[in-house]
């Protein structure tokens, strides 16, 4: 009587323990799970919408509920693409606008970053070249196009010219703000193992500058895609802002939506070539944005 | 030695920071200046750390003026100005990039073991508590080895327990090579446990008002009686120099020097 409740006991005592280890074990597989659900489900989490709209749409012209002419479904577009894309065509429009954009987001940066360091970093050139540039970034850039047009000419050089405008005078706030704002406590710090000026720039000044340097890149490139198109509405035989305006002159709606998403596309991939190149640079940053998901 | 010769300081604002300060300090001594809240303090530390210029007066090391910052001369400030974007390692060898890499690792190394941070080369400063980051600092300043060490307020941001241990943790360190020790505090607790002097000031215009001599032999222990005369002898010379009068608790300890031994 008293073996069996004992061995009872003992047995409940060993399925409790085991319970127990499982538990454990749950709970240490359970991070990578998590993790993995955090790294892939959040994205995807963030598609459902725009997928659930195109489906939905989808379904409802296959239905017959709307003839799709003004608003064409997700696979017209994919065909009209496709189209596209076998004739050559697509890769013509990408290639002139990619490289417009290139060569316009260039320039721009290099002059923002040279006039932005020069202003940030001479109190005189500041004074003497900081109120001129704020008043010509108060003027709307596109009224520059009908000069750019005159001076220019209505070829590629124009174009590029208004688009380096477009990135300019973020990359140009950017760092002469950022060099504005480096802490006199960390100069300090420098001054005090006697660095030398360019050694102080190299040392302190450009990493110090480089985290609201990638923003103001990031806010250019931004700016030099919308202007692409501005640009490539005032006469253009090829890009993807006049496969827009062709769109819209031969009654093409599907044609317009293609090349808006392939903006979209483009626009963010480029983002994110600069954000994955430069994040090697910023991992002693704190990571709040990337964890929230703000990124 | 580092001499002070009646350094003056006069703000572009015409704030008058300090005013005729006069002092010698021998190498490896260690000399805390301790005085009511904008008494020059700061200014004084910056002068001699060659951050900013006395207006009135010289600052010399080894008959050398200072005027600008000085290879010999180190400071710790309040906050521990780590660089963010450098490991810890490579904020401690941020003084020694004059040497060849590997000289320079091998002493950051050892400072890392020194200050117990040895597990933390790889972490960024903002990984660090605060008092490892002050730590950090204190290595950052203590191994391309300078002469003089200038310290203003280094714990007071830190809790008291963290500011014993590093307190302890900095003598420790000065034992190594005995630099010469100059410690802004606002603690009479913490300037009696490390200096062999302590200045007081006064303010409006920061002068020094007294200079008391702590005659103990180290290690010192905070609870011993001896210890509590030094601690009221500093907080009687500071209620003066604030022109508030207490009564002596103990006329004994007043003697300033070495008393009934
Ligand atoms: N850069 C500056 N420009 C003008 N006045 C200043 C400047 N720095 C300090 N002062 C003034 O000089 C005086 C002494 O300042 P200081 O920072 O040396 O004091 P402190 O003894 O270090 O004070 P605390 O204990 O609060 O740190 C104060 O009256 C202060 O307002
Ligand atoms: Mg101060």
């Amino acid at each position: 009587m008293l073996h069996s409740s004992a061995r009872r006991v003992l047995a409940m005592t060993m399925s409790a323990e085991l319970h127990v280890t499982r538990e454990r074990a749950d709970a240490i597989a359970a991070p990578p799970a998590s993790a993995r659900l955090r790294r892939y489900a959040r994205p995807a989490l963030g598609l459902l919408l725009p997928l659930g709209l195109a489906l939905f749409w989808e379904l409802w012209v296959w239905l017959g509920y709307s003839n799709g002419r003004l608003v064409p479904p997700p696979t017209k577009i994919f065909a009209t693409v496709m189209e596209l894309a076998k004739s050559g065509e697509l890769t013509r429009h990408i290639t002139a606008t990619v490289s417009r954009v290139a060569a316009g987001f260039g320039l721009g940066v290099v002059a923002g970053t040279v006039l932005g360091a020069i202003s940030g970093y001479w109190g005189l050139a500041r004074q003497l070249l900081d109120p001129t540039v704020q008043a010509l970034r108060a003027i709307p850039s596109i009224a520059w196009v009908p000069l750019f047009i005159l001076w220019l000419g209505i070829f590629e050089t124009s174009k590029i010219a208004l688009i380096a405008v477009g990135v300019f005078f973020p990359v140009y706030l950017g760092v002469m703000g950022a060099i504005l704002a480096v802490d006199r406590k960390i100069v300090e710090v420098g001054r005090i193992f006697r660095l030398s000026g360019p050694a102080m720039i190299r040392r302190i000044l450009l990493p110090a500058v480089l985290p609201a340097y990638v923003v103001a890149l990031r806010v250019g490139l931004g700016l030099g895609w919308m202007f692409v198109v501005a640009a490539e509405f005032m006469g253009a035989s090829e890009g993807l802002g006049y496969l827009l305006i062709d769109g819209q002159q031969l009654g093409k709606p599907a044609q317009i939506v293609a090349a808006i998403v392939i903006f979209a596309i483009l626009g963010k991939t480029t983002d994110w070539l600069i954000e994955v190149a430069t994040a090697p640079l910023l991992r002693w940053q704190d990571a709040f944005g990337r964890q929230s998901g703000a990124a | 030695m580092l001499a002070l010769d009646r350094v003056g300081k006069t703000y572009p604002n015409g704030v008058h920071a300090l005013e005729r300060f006069s002092a010698r300090i021998k190498p490896g001594e260690i000399v805390a200046i301790i005085g009511g809240s904008g008494c020059g303090k700061s200014t004084l530390l910056r002068a001699i750390a060659g951050l900013d210029r006395a207006s009135t007066g010289t600052v010399t090391l080894d008959d050398a003026a200072i005027t600008a910052p000085h290879a010999k001369i180190g400071i710790i400030f309040q906050e521990p100005r780590l660089l963010p974007w450098l490991s810890v390692a490579d904020n401690i060898g941020f003084g020694l990039s004059d040497l060849p890499a590997d000289i320079r690792r091998e002493k950051v190394d050892r400072a890392l073991t020194r200050v117990g941070l040895a597990d933390k080369a790889k972490a960024w400063p903002r990984e660090l508590s605060g008092g490892q980051a002050q730590r950090v600092a204190i290595a950052r300043a203590l191994v391309p080895q300078p002469e003089v060490l200038l310290l203003d307020e280094p714990f007071s941001a830190l809790d008291a327990f963290t500011r014993r241990d590093l307190q302890d943790h900095l003598l420790d360190l000065w034992k190594d090579t005995r630099p010469t020790l100059i410690l802004v505090t606002h603690d009479v607790d913490e300037a009696v446990v490390l200096a062999d002097r302590v200045l007081v000031m006064r303010p409006r215009p920061g002068r020094l008002f007294e200079v008391i001599n702590v005659n103990l032999a180290r290690p010192r222990d905070r609870a011993s009686p001896l210890f509590e005369n030094f601690k009221r002898h500093v907080l009687t010379a500071l209620d003066r120099s604030l022109d508030r009068n207490i009564p002596d608790a103990d006329p004994k300890s007043m003697a300033g020097e070495a008393m009934w031994w």
